[in-house]
Parts: structure tokens; sequence; C-alpha cells
């Protein structure tokens, strides 16, 4: 049976148009304003939503995330989090999924993550720091209970290896447009064209681009050639700036309504 | 343990296992560059211009082979054992870091790359770096914990002498392994310029075997030189474990001479009951941390717990795949040393030896005075003294409260 995620592609491309994909930590800046900021993104409009579990040595994040992710911990998310705004993403009615490093889905016990994510009506879950090589027990776990496997891949990546990264990949294949961390950028960089290009040549799995979009134009000109855009750190940064009272909300919200003007009518 | 030799047994994978431990846990964008260095290692342990270049660099700018020490006074405290220290306080910039770092600087010139970055808790890998840094025209950067460059001021002045860039890293607890993420962040976003050199046996593969066969000299030396003062094998080879190079070092050549028991001392801050340690094998549990998969200090989340002990050069949640490994096949030993045992040690050996070891090398020199008293005058005790402890005269005044 087809995930939500993988439903949401098939219908965004008959429109011709990106899935716009936002990223929230769990419990970020507390568990009650998250499901509030959680639903300014999709009021706003954005189409799926990756829940971070808030992690303390976050290696692939810069600084505005590594805030939000020790602000979330300091307020005390742990799994319970991520499941509960999971939980809400579905119930909301967007496909939702878990953007994880690794050790705290392996404390957790592979299997039991999988099956908790499944029941809770999760998609899937992105896997920033686990290598196709170890990933023996998540290849078995998400097929008994029938998850998306969302592997990032780099500019770096040879050839060779983005065909063996890609084969695993299922729902969408996550392309890092920059070598980085996250963060919001001036520009997009140019190496995202050229690697959604490599990958295509290797997989027929949808490609979303991720790292350093934030504005209606970048989302916009990424939508180009990618079937979905991620965006994380502009919304935090909001937060962030404006705190997650009304005016805080309302941009989140003025944002993902943007986006998703910026991820239509493009191609 | 089975039968046969440690590397049958082994059998070391392509990415790196120490059985269920090691590997690669890492963001897809450093594999291209860890594939890169896995190759260079590969190629440079056969090639002889490569391994006739470390040699000399040993031997007339190290100072290698480093001497042994039998240390008759500091013995009388440790039951009357014979005590034999690894003197890898003399190596140039005053630790084993040396070793490992030449070898990965060589390596760095060898792929072609310009800048070097390196983490440090101590200072002593950090020192180490900026020294061969400085020798090859490398550019140097060094991340290091804010609380760290407090602790080990001096090391921070050495590594700005040396030419280096030292970065205070704020995030966190503030230590090395906060220091160790701000470097591979430097590291995703330069890896096409930038060679991380990691100063221990952790991280991702290759660094848990590269680091080892760079640290291998100490005990090889050792091995011989045990061998020829005294016509047998000692009856125990014990070493500091923080992430564990030098532990690994001196143990590896021992480990085929199955009477030889290995035991690694991990810093036990104020004891493990009170939680305040970094006792990872001793008192932590299989997990994922730096891009490796070993024992770790972490909660029911998987998320780290902050690290305690009296010295910053073991003050790490985090340990060698490959002691993970020997410690569940049982080939290794771990127990844990207290920072008031440690530091009793350490005043033993100024005063009864004249010389004065780093901190983090006095947990190993507590874990002898206990062992020599089970063992018995009749044992041999190699000690791998891994470095001087000059760096640590201000935390040494502090705790003895001698005013400066």
């Amino acid at each position: 049976m087809p995930t939500a995620l993988e439903e949401l592609f098939v219908k965004t491309k008959s429109q011709n148009r990106a899935v716009l994909i936002g990223y929230i930590p769990a419990g970020f800046p507390n568990q009650k304003s998250s499901k509030k900021i959680l639903k300014a993104m999709i009021d706003g409009g954005i189409d799926a939503v990756e829940i971070g579990y808030p992690y303390s040595d976050p290696v692939m994040d810069g600084p505005v995330i590594q805030a939000a992710s020790e602000e979330a911990i300091k307020n005390g998310a742990g799994v319970n989090a991520v499941f509960d705004l999971l939980q809400e993403g579905v119930k909301q009615g967007i496909p939702s999924m878990v953007m994880s490093y690794w050790s705290p889905i392996e404390k957790y016990g592979v299997e039991n993550f999988s099956k908790k994510v499944s029941e809770l009506g999760g998609s899937g879950v992105i896997t920033p720091d686990l290598t196709v090589e170890e990933s023996n027990e998540w290849l078995s776990y998400s097929r008994t209970f029938d998850l998306n496997r969302i592997y990032v891949v780099a500019p770096s990546s040879s050839s060779e290896r983005l065909s063996k990264v890609t084969e695993q990949c299922s729902g969408f294949i996550y392309a890092a447009s920059l070598m980085g961390v996250t963060g919001t950028r001036d520009s997009v960089s140019g190496n995202a064209k050229s690697l959604v290009e490599r990958i295509r040549k290797v997989s027929k799995t949808p490609v979303a681009v991720g790292l350093g979009v934030s504005t209606k134009e970048q989302a916009s000109e990424v939508a180009k050639y990618a079937d979905g855009v991620i965006v994380g750190s502009a919304f935090i940064k909001i937060i962030q700036e404006f705190g997650a009272g009304r005016t805080g909300l309302k941009k989140v919200k003025q944002l993902a309504k943007s986006l998703s003007e910026g991820v239509r009518n493009v191609k | 343990m089975s039968t046969g030799s440690y590397r049958e047994v082994l059998n070391e994978s392509a990415v790196g296992h120490f059985g269920p431990y090691g590997g690669r846990f890492v963001p897809e964008a450093l594999i291209s560059a860890l594939d890169e260095l896995a190759a260079a290692h590969t190629a440079a342990q056969s090639d002889p211009i490569f391994q006739s270049e470390l040699a000399e660099l040993h031997k007339s700018y190290t100072g290698r082979p480093s001497i042994l020490t039998d240390a008759k006074r500091f013995s009388e405290h440790a039951g009357g054992a014979r005590i034999l220290l690894k003197r890898e306080d003399l190596n140039h910039t005053g630790s084993h870091k040396i070793n490992n770092v030449l070898g990965q600087a060589l390596l760095t010139k060898k792929m072609g790359k310009k800048r070097i970055i390196a983490e440090t808790g101590a200072g002593q890998h950090g020192v180490a770096s900026a020294t061969a840094a400085a020798l090859f025209g490398l550019e140097c950067v060094v991340y290091m914990g804010e609380a760290d460059t407090q602790r080990q001021a001096l090391n921070v002045a050495r590594m700005k002498l040396l030419g280096a860039t030292v970065v205070p890293v704020t995030q966190g607890s503030k230590t090395l392994k906060d220091a160790i993420n701000e470097a591979m962040r430097d590291w995703v976003t330069n890896v096409e310029t930038t060679h991380y050199l990691l100063g221990t046996v952790a991280g991702p593969h290759p660094f848990p075997t590269m680091v080892r066969d760079f640290q291998r000299i100490i005990g090889v030396e050792a091995r011989e030189q045990v061998l020829s003062l005294t016509g047998k094998l000692p009856d125990a080879v014990l070493a500091c474990v923080g992430g564990g190079s030098n532990a690994i070092g001196i143990f590896h050549p021992f480990i085929d001479d199955k009477t030889v028991r290995l035991i690694g001392l991990e810093a036990g801050g104020k004891g493990i009951e009170t939680g305040l340690h970094a006792s990872t094998i001793s008192g932590g549990n299989p997990g994922v941390l730096h891009g490796t998969r070993s024992y770790v200090l972490q909660d029911q989340d998987g998320q780290t717990v902050e690290s305690h002990s009296i010295s910053a050069g073991l003050d790490y949640p985090g340990v060698g795949p490959e002691h993970a490994y020997l410690n569940d096949i049982g080939r290794a030993e771990y127990r844990s040393i207290t920072d008031d045992q440690a530091m009793y040690a350490f005043s033993l050996m100024c005063k009864s030896e004249g010389i004065i070891p780093a901190i983090e090398t006095a947990h190993a020199l507590a874990g002898a005075l206990e062992l020599g008293h089970e063992l018995g005058k009749d044992a041999t005790i190699l000690i791998n003294l891994s470095g001087r402890g000059d760096k640590d005269v201000q935390t040494a005044a502090d705790y003895f409260g001698l005013p400066l």
C-alpha cells in the first residue's frame, strides 16, 4: 500500500508543481507551542512535515537548528514529544515523517520505533547520518511496517554511491543542495540542480531539495527541477526572533503561504 | 577467546567493524572523503617510501624510540611489583599524540590537501597538530571546548605560537565532544580542501583503524624493550583510556600474547555511582556517537550525557570501538579510577621518580598501584606513560591547595 507521502508526490506531479515540506523540531520551543507552529505551517500551505528529533550532538545542523534543539531538550523534549507531534501532523491531515539522527532510534530499538511511527500514521523516517552499510535492521523493519526510507545524498556523492543509496530510498530522495550544514543562505547553490540531474539518471524516486532554501524565489527556482522543496531553519528563525505568540505564528503562516505559492505554477 | 590470532578472529571488514562496533554513522557528504582517506591509509601501509619518511620523522623529529624507565621507588608503593614506564612523555610536544599526527599529516600531503582541522580536549592533540602543520606548511584550525581553553590555557598559547587558529566552542557542554561536533561541521563544509586530523581511535572508519596503526609503534617498541630488559613478556600492560589512542597503541602488539593482561583505566571522576564520571565502558552502554558504534554515556532517549573528570583529556562520553570489542570478548579489562586516586598516584610519581606525569596518565599509574598489590612482587607491569604534566600544573596546584 502506498504511504500518504507517496500519494502526495503522485498528486502534485499531476498538478505540475512541487511538494512543500516543512521541518520543525519536536517540542520547540516547548511541546504546546510546537503544535501551534505546526498548525500555522499547515494553515499557510505546507504539504508535508518532517518532525525533527532534537538530539544532543547534531553534526549536520547549523546554529539555528542547534539552538532550537537545545531549547527543546531543555524543555523536556524526548521521544514522546516526537511521537506526539507526529500524531498531530497526521491528525491535521498531512503526510508526516520523523527526521532523526541514528542514536535515539537505535537506543529506542529499531523495531519498536518503526512500529510506533507506523501505528501513529507516520509515512517514514529521514535518517541523515545512517549509511546504507549500517542499515540492515532499518531496511528490514521499514518493510515490515510499510515506512518510507529517506536517505540524504550530497553533491560530493559519486555516481556509484548515488545508485547504491537511492536504490534503498522510498517516498523521496533528500538532496542536500550544498556541502555544509542546515541554515538559511542568500542563494541556493548551483550544485543542487546538477545533483538532481545526476540522481534522475539512476533513480525514478521523487527528489526533494533541502539546505539553504528560505524564500519564495528560492523555492520557485528549486521547484523548476525538483519534485519537492524542504524548508526548516527559516521557520525556526522566525520563532527565535518573534516568539511563538501571535506575531510569530502569523509570520510562520505568511512564510508558508508565500513558499507554497513559490512551488506552484513554475513547470 | 577462540584459538586463532586476533586478526583472524576480528576479520575486519571494509567498513571497519570490530564485532558489532565501529562502522560509519555520518552524513553522506563525508563518504567520499572517508573512502579517499581509507584508500590512502591502505596504500601507505605497504608503501616503502611513506614508511621510510615516517620512520625518519619518528627518529629525527619526535626522538623515537622512546625509552623504558624502571620505576624502582614507585614500585615500593605498588606491592613491590616491577614497574616499567614507556616514556611517551619524552616525545617532541610531550605526549604520544605526535605519533598519529605525523602519520596523518604525511597522508594529508599525499592527498594534496592544504588545510587540517583538529579537535582537542587537554590540548595535547591540538598542540601536536599545530606542530605538524607548521612542519608541513599546512593551514591549521583547532576546535576546543571553551571550558577546556580555560583549564588548559598553556596549551592554547602553545598552539597560537605555532601559528594555528584556536576556535573556542561555546555550544553544549563546551568540552571535547562539542569540539568534535564543530570540527565535523567544518569538515562537511570544507571537505574538498580539508583533512580532519582526528586525534583518537574513535569516529567513523577508517579513523579507529588508521589511528591505531599510527600508535602501534608504542607497543612494538615496548614489547622488544621489555623482552630485552627482563627476558620475558610483562604480566600486564596498563594505559589510561579516554578515546583510547595511547591504550590501543601499547595494547595492540600484545593482543596475541595471551598471557599478558591488558588493562585500560578509565576516568572515574567523583565515582561511577555519583554519575559524575567518564568511565564509558565500566559505566556506559552500547550506542552511537560521533560516527561510530561503541560504548557511550547516554540517557534513555539516546542523548549524550556529559562526562566528568579532573583530566580534560579523558573527559569524553565515548570510547574507541576496538576497546568496546576487546572488552566484550574478554581480551582487555577496563577499570575505573577516581579523581582522588589519580591525583594520589600523580603526586607519588612526582616525588618518588622525579617525573611529573599528565593527569590522564596518572589514572594508569593509580591502576598500577592497585594491580601491583594484587599480583605481588614477582610481577612485571608495563605502563604507557603517555604524556608529561606541565600543562596540568595549575590544575594540580589547585587540587593540592598550593599557592602559585
